[in-house]
């Protein structure tokens, strides 16, 4: 159903002619020799490997690149024969992190700040306000705090923010990778609902192809040089589904590879649950009455909707926070030694019996290199140089990581990110290993690699607790899975 | 998050839905005189007065307790402190080491005692029931100050939940790290430069988002929240230069006025 937003807003020709952008950081090029004509209502998806620029290119075509001294651009990038930085407020931006696009404390505001910056009078501020809001479908009062809304909803906040300042260009860069699949099916609805509602033109950067396939009408491929591809979808993931598979693009159709089932039954218990209430701040549980097992050469998937508990649960299990009340005990396998309960344990003990990979990779990050991160691990065990140095090495290799050992870890893509935290866990090579999210917004190459490398650690005798959304990962480990329900919490 | 009040629109009392700006002045018009002079008549006055003004402030008791409790324990042992190293005049009472409690020290803690009380109470009452977003347009508005510099600082401050989210997570890491055993000042600082880190890539990114919603583009900016300053507005102004004339006025009265810039 078309929403009315003011009715239709002109929509935009995009024209990039020879552009390219070079950070002033960098020594490379980011986008380099494009060369497109986008008609006006078009909706395009824009696809590439990680690193190909799709991001930047949205950005300047957002007109928020900055200037000179933010970094050097060649060619043309015009919105209606206009230079996109020059074109402000033509274009309306929604970015991949949730809390990264909130900007005011309450959500009427929020969506109202596009409007003030660009010098809509007052009184047409509120409708405006009210109908995107409506067009996406956020139905909560105006003065509820935006800290209070789940990701999907901040991202369909986002999008009403944009909409607000009815763009004749809708740009979106990855919208829905840190969403759950409810997030994503409103997000993408939304979009579809706005695009009907005012045949705006759409740029849209995503790896889950199949997600937008319904709404889009062309594919534009970006490679290192210039385009790879253009055209009508079929076409273009047609012709070119080798590479783009290749380039960690999910194309439909293409399946990633799915790793061989469990070589063996699970083992013994190495965690046991008992009653278990769990709480990130004290006296606030959000999951009670949890009873469950994590065995030894066993996946377990814990799953459920947005604020069920499921982190909380996890970073329990990992020994990281204090049980609220219950029981949840070591086997006398897994403790080798230590006290029974897991939040009893040092620190070091910690590693060699259950690692934790963090849902963002930042938060753990300890060195300035690759190499030294993955060192901080056997160093705090007192593991010899020589030891040490062969299992860095071991897992560079294994992880795909021997080039960058020298790179600062804050200078590496996502997946790369996740699978250093992923290395730096298995250096000490921990009995259970607990993993909060861990194909959260990774492309098909990196989501294959981690599956089986996880694969591949369960038949080899450790516990994986996987906290995911991803229902093909759960699949593919085939996982047992543990629900949790968003009405758990007494 | 406490510090975001964000159920000010809801909150009983008249003060409460008044201007941040005019409380803000007021709050500057109760301070100024108790802080250039040194007496107890006119910071017992002026406390005296604003109690009346806490009534219609918006606070439940409790939340006032709650509130105010710092203040109620730095008041004392300010005065505690200046009874005991105070200058000493007048008659001496006690004396022992480097401590002297004298007729002019006790005078002088008497005071401190008031005046951190009377200074304090008001800023710490008015501003509970400040939402920062008014605050904000009130700035912008009213005061006319630059809509840059005060919408940056105003989204600056949302993300002090998400900071302290972060921290939380990065002590959580490493203990699951290997690294929280021992050390606990070298991980304080490494944690706090990873915040740092991690708050400056927030910073950027929001920088982002706010310039792709045409954060700083050419041309006029309009407000969707009108800022008044009406009557009420200037009411509390009002009330707080009544406030300040009469506890001057009594301490003048009185023959305590003690201007702390004058000659002695």
């Amino acid at each position: 159903m078309a929403v009315d937003l003011g009715g239709p807003v002109a929509p935009v020709t995009v024209s990039a002619q020879g552009w390219g952008w070079r950070h002033a950081s960098r020594r490379a090029w980011a986008v380099r020799d494009v060369s497109f004509r986008i008609e006006p209502g078009e909706r395009v998806l824009l696809l590439g490997a990680s690193g190909a620029g799709k991001s930047t290119l949205l950005q300047g075509l957002a007109g928020v690149l900055g200037g000179d001294e933010e970094g050097e651009s060649a060619g043309a990038l015009l919105i209606d024969g206009v230079p996109a930085a020059q074109n402000r407020g033509r274009a309306g931006l929604v970015l991949q992190d949730p809390d990264a696009q909130v900007i005011l404390a309450r959500v009427g505001d929020d969506v109202a700040f596009g409007c003030e910056n660009l010098g809509v009078p007052r009184e047409e501020i509120w409708p405006r306000v009210h109908a995107a809001l409506d067009a996406v479908r956020l139905d909560v009062e105006i003065d509820r705090p935006t800290q209070a809304l789940s990701g999907g909803q901040k991202q369909r906040l986002a999008l009403a923010g944009a909409l607000a300042m009815r763009p004749g260009l809708l740009l979106l860069d990855e919208p829905t990778a840190n969403l759950d699949p409810a997030g994503v099916a409103d997000v993408r609805d939304a979009v579809g609902r706005v695009l009907d509602g005012t045949g705006a033109t759409l740029v849209v950067v995503e790896h889950r192809v199949d997600v937008w396939l319904p709404l889009v009408d062309r594919v534009i491929v970006l490679g290192a040089d210039g385009l790879l591809a253009d055209g009508p979808p079929q076409d273009v993931l047609g012709a070119r589904a080798a590479e783009l598979a290749d380039a960690g693009v999910w194309v439909p159709g293409i399946p990633a590879a799915v790793p061989p089932p469990p070589a063996a039954a699970a083992g013994d218990d190495l965690l046991r649950a008992g009653g278990l209430a769990v709480a990130r701040v004290r006296g606030v549980p959000v999951a009670t009455g949890i009873d469950l097992e994590v065995r030894a050469g066993e996946a377990l998937a814990i799953t459920g909707p947005n604020g069920a508990g499921k982190s909380t649960l996890g970073l329990t299990l990992a020994g990281l926070l204090r049980p609220a009340s219950g029981d949840l005990s070591a086997s006398a396998t897994l403790a080798a030694g230590a006290a029974p309960t897991p939040i009893a344990w040092r620190s070091r003990e910690l590693l060699t019996r259950i690692g934790t990979v963090f849902q963002d990779p930042e938060h753990q990050l300890l060195a300035r290199s690759v190499r030294g991160e993955l060192e901080v691990g056997p160093r705090a065990l007192g593991m010899d140089e020589v030891a040490s140095a062969a299992r860095v090495d071991e897992l560079l290799e294994r992880l795909r990581l021997t080039a960058l050992a020298a790179a600062n870890p804050y200078t590496l893509s996502g997946g790369e990110k996740r699978r250093l935290t992923v290395a730096a866990v298995l250096a000490t090579a921990p009995r259970v290993l607990v993993l909060d999210e861990p194909t959260f917004g990774q492309d098909a190459r990196t989501w294959a690699e981690l599956v089986a490398l996880l694969a591949r650690l369960r038949d080899e005798g450790s516990a994986i607790v996987a906290i995911t959304h991803d229902e093909a990962v759960v699949d593919a480990l085939h996982a047992r899975r543990f629900a949790l329900t968003a009405d758990a919490a007494a | 998050m406490s510090m975001l009040a964000a159920d000010t629109r809801t909150r009983p009392g008249v003060i409460a839905r008044v201007n941040p700006v005019a409380k803000l002045a007021a709050s500057a018009v109760i301070a100024l005189p108790l802080i250039v002079t040194l007496d107890w008549v006119s910071a017992a006055v002026a406390l005296a007065l604003e109690s009346v003004l806490f009534v219609f402030a918006g606070l439940r008791w409790r939340e006032f307790r709650m509130r105010t409790w710092p203040v109620w324990v730095a008041a004392p042992l300010t005065a505690l402190t200046i009874a005991l190293y105070g200058a000493a005049s007048g008659q001496v009472y006690v004396e022992w080491f480097v401590l002297r409690i004298s007729e002019g020290s006790l005078a002088l803690a008497v005071a401190t005692f008031f005046r951190v009380l009377a200074v304090a109470l008001p800023s710490v009452v008015l501003f509970v029931t400040v939402d920062p977003t008014d605050l904000a347009d009130g700035l912008a508005q009213v005061w006319r100050l630059p809509a840059r510099f005060v919408l940056g600082a105003l989204a600056g401050l949302r993300m002090v939940g998400l900071f302290l989210e972060d921290w939380r997570a990065l002590e959580l890491a490493r203990r699951a790290r290997g690294i929280a055993d021992q050390g606990r000042v070298r991980r304080f600082a490494g944690m706090a430069f990873a915040l740092l880190v991690l708050s400056i890539r927030r910073g950027s990114k929001l920088a982002t988002a706010m310039e792709a919603r045409g954060f700083g583009a050419p041309g006029r900016r309009t407000w969707a929240r009108a800022s008044r300053f009406g009557r009420r507005e200037w009411m509390l102004v009002a009330v707080g230069v009544a406030i300040s004339a009469v506890s001057v006025s009594a301490a003048v009265a009185a023959g305590t006025w003690n201007f702390i810039l004058g000659p002695r």
